[in-house]
């Protein structure tokens, strides 16, 4: 029996996301994700003045926008003639505010937007709105223990508030922080800022080594089938991000399915449009290249993100590209923490590809970035530069890739006449949240999802634990499709 | 004395989830204290609808806006984060999936709306469109009051700008409602709160001593005001300088960046080159 199931708002994520799938006896035989809402940035981008670009790209998202101040920044350092010239506290102070928005950003995912799919918070709070209506039939932590993960949604709630707090030292204001600029950071280091943001981390390293990544070994424990379920394409993708005065926390690599790391270089990327509401003419373009016209009548279309690939390869980003691709580079501290859960479960690297994995990559990396954000904080030189003066060039062009929470993040630019002439983004959940490309490879959720046992498609709890283990940054529906095409049975919409 | 309980529908339009996250960086009282308590002694909030904090997902949360809208008609309030794309009848952003069809934001803005005690408008995009409103507008985006005013809705909006907005102006706004109702709310002409949007952020700025000497900053980094470096604070109202960000640790000027107006109107091509001077001369008519 062919079933489609359509989860239209998928929620608990960053914006507007549908996933669509066809279930026939049980399996996912079909998925689409689609991205369901265009603002159009790179065309209201065009013609400003390039240093706006850093202000104006932060508002793409709420919740990680100091990804983008950063991405910004090195794009317009990098086409402002800048990209050698960065003092060392501009660049540690740049890596403390993006550091603190990761730690804020991890925890929130993990406690306030995925844990509702295994913490049965109605068993503690009460039958109430907002934690009803739900799916039902598995929570699977009862009694004390369940009561003790909902207090730490709770204490999470304050935990992420002061990462917030923290990042507002030197970046001013969170949401859509002001100390990121092109030349550096707009604030020079202080010793009271220094002890400020120091125990500020201390209580927030406290909570992620004693309450978080514990939590998330107490919930894989209850649910450890969720181990081998949503592999997903099994090709990774780092950018690399955070970059040190000489060197950078994450790597940059391509991962193959048998763990062989390859050398990243930017102008294999590419943006195919097939299957989104855009103009045929920008498929297949190097974002430097890129376009962004929109065409809603395109028949073929169901999203609107594009589908960035690889060599033409669909790739994962995020948490699990980023630990594995350190891992297999030979970094001796992302090892040693990775093994350390793993050994939790005497498992190895391969289980980190599945739905619990990418939870335990996340919380490893919020460890790692935490424990790196002291020795950055020790490093600055007080009352020392932390910016150099810009200037906008007639013309020029820039790239700039950083590491999001979530994923790389990539921007580009073109100045003609000291303004933009062009610029493009893409952002992580682009990759992984992508519409199927020009070559009918589905993208890296959706492959996730294909081949998935729903128990109750009533209450499909596999599709949505694996569209929230990537951390999807816009609101995706996973829209189950028939296998059979005009065959179809049952229509749901969950 | 029973609790009096205000269901609240919050909707995300074209925005960035930003101002959702800054209420969650509320202090006093906190998200949870929203979520699960009285605000004011006697008053609580329902969440019935949020897409980044509910637990439901697809057709039952729904179906939660559709019974929420009939069953507490002129009962709930509805929140709005993020502007309203209108070009092509509202297909450039859906919120979900409704008898087989996508439910635009333009509709469900519209209905919810009609049927609300009262709407709040939060942060730039909703209050006056924002950035996905800057030219050249692709999608045609909108704020509430003026998608309420095409449309002959009559129901009340009060607009909270901010790029986000403080936590403290969603929260005092509510806390005004809660005690006094909302006729006591003191709105100016753009209907946001005079409680914190009425003073200059030029009249309270720690830097205006700076401005009054003549000693200006010439380039980022640098001690002094702000102005030649495009702040916008002379024409900007909010009380960012008093009441600072992320429980008092600073502020946009604090850092050292210039003022962005962005709860104003114009925001952001009125307020656009943001590091270059705008001179009042050269504000519209509106700023001044």
């Amino acid at each position: 029996m062919v079933t489609k199931i359509k989860i239209d708002p998928i929620t608990r994520i960053e914006g507007h996301l549908a996933i669509e799938a066809v279930i026939d006896d049980g399996v996912v035989k079909e998925a689409k994700s689609a991205g369901t809402l265009f603002r159009g940035f790179e065309i209201i981008l065009q013609g400003r003045d390039p240093r706006d670009a850093n202000r104006l790209t932060q508002r793409i998202c709420g919740v990680c926008p100091t990804v983008h101040a950063t991405a910004s920044a090195l794009c317009l350092d990098n086409a402002f003639g800048l990209g050698d010239k960065i003092s060392d506290n501009g660049k540690l102070i740049r890596c403390l505010i993006l550091g603190s928005n990761f730690l804020q950003s991890h925890i929130l995912h993990f406690y306030h937007l995925a844990a509702l799919d295994y913490v049965d918070a109605v068993g503690v709070v009460g039958n109430t709105a907002p934690f009803v209506p739900r799916y039902e039939g598995d929570y699977r932590v009862t009694g004390e223990a369940n009561a003790e993960l909902v207090k730490h949604y709770v204490k999470a709630l304050d935990i992420r508030r002061k990462c917030q707090e923290m990042l507002a030292i030197f970046g001013g204001k969170m949401p859509h922080s002001v100390g990121i600029v092109p030349g550096g950071v707009t604030e020079k280091p202080t010793e009271d800022k220094i002890t400020n943001f120091l125990w500020r981390l201390n209580e927030i390293k406290d909570f992620i080594e004693n309450v978080y990544i514990p939590d998330v070994i107490a919930v894989a424990k209850s649910y450890d089938d969720y181990f081998s379920i949503g592999k997903g394409c099994g090709r990774l993708l780092a950018y690399g991000g955070f970059d040190l005065p000489t060197s950078r926390l994450f790597k940059a690599g391509v991962v193959s399915p048998d763990l062989k790391p390859e050398t990243f270089a930017k102008e294999n990327i590419t943006e195919d449009v097939k299957h989104s509401w855009y103009a045929d003419s920008a498929s297949g373009k190097n974002p430097a290249q890129g376009q962004t016209k929109p065409d809603l009548k395109k028949k073929e279309a169901y999203s609107f993100l594009k589908s960035p690939r690889y060599k033409g390869q669909v790739c994962e980003l995020g948490p699990l590209a980023r630990m594995v691709s350190n891992y297999v580079q030979g970094d001796a501290i992302t090892k040693e923490l990775v093994d350390s859960v793993l050994g939790e479960f005497s498992a190895g690297v391969d289980a980190l590809y599945s739905v619990l994995g990418r939870h335990a990559a996340r919380a490893v990396e919020a460890k790692l970035v935490a424990n790196a954000m002291v020795d950055w904080l020790l490093a600055l030189k007080p009352d020392e530069p932390a910016i150099t003066e810009s200037k906008i060039p007639e013309r020029g062009e820039g790239a700039g890739l950083a590491e999001a929470p979530r994923g790389a993040v990539g921007h580009w630019i073109t100045i003609k006449d000291k303004k933009i002439d062009r610029y493009q983004v893409i952002t992580p959940t682009a990759w992984n949240a992508s519409p199927k490309d020009d070559k009918e490879q589905p993208g890296a959720v959706e492959q996730a999802i294909i081949g998935t046992k729903v128990k109750d498609k009533d209450n499909p709890f596999e599709l949505v634990r694996i569209v929230r283990a990537f951390d999807p940054c816009l609101a995706c529906s996973v829209h189950l499709l028939d296998a059979k095409g005009s065959e179809l049975g049952v229509f749901r919409i969950v | 004395m029973a609790t009096k309980k205000y269901p609240v529908i919050w909707l995300q339009g074209a925005g960035c989830t930003g101002c959702s996250v800054s209420v969650l960086n509320a202090v006093s009282p906190k998200i949870q204290n929203l979520l699960l308590d009285e605000v004011v002694p006697g008053h609580q909030l329902n969440l019935m609808f949020h897409a980044t904090i509910m637990a439901g997902q697809g057709e039952p949360v729904i179906k939660v806006l559709k019974d929420t809208e009939k069953d507490r008609k002129g009962g709930y309030i509805l929140v709005v984060e993020g502007a309203i794309p209108t070009a092509e009848s509202g297909a450039y952003g859906s919120i979900g999936e409704k008898d087989g069809k996508h439910l635009t934001i333009l509709k469900s803005v519209e209905e919810l709306g009609s049927n609300a005690l009262l709407t709040l408008a939060i942060g730039t995009c909703a209050t006056f469109g924002g950035i996905p409103a800057a030219k050249p507008n692709p999608t045609g985006c909108k704020g509430v009051k003026e998608v309420f005013t095409e449309n002959g809705i009559s129901t009340a909006v009060v607009n909270l700008p901010g790029c986000p907005l403080h936590p403290d102006w969603f929260i005092g706004t509510i806390s005004v409602l809660l005690f006094s109702g909302a006729q006591a709310l003191d709105l100016d002409n753009l209907a946001r709160p005079r409680l914190f949007y009425d003073q200059l952020i030029h009249e309270n700025c720690p830097r205006r001593a700076d401005f009054d000497k003549g000693k200006f900053a010439q380039e980022l980094g640098d001690a002094g005001c702000l102005y030649q470096l495009g702040c916008k604070g002379h024409y900007t109202n909010a009380d960012c300088p008093i009441r600072q960000w992320n429980n008092g640790v600073s502020w946009c000027v604090k850092a050292g960046s210039p003022c962005l107006g962005c709860v104003e109107p114009e925001f952001p091509d009125g307020t656009s080159p943001m590091y270059e001077k705008i001179a009042f001369e050269e504000l519209t008519w509106s700023q001044k």
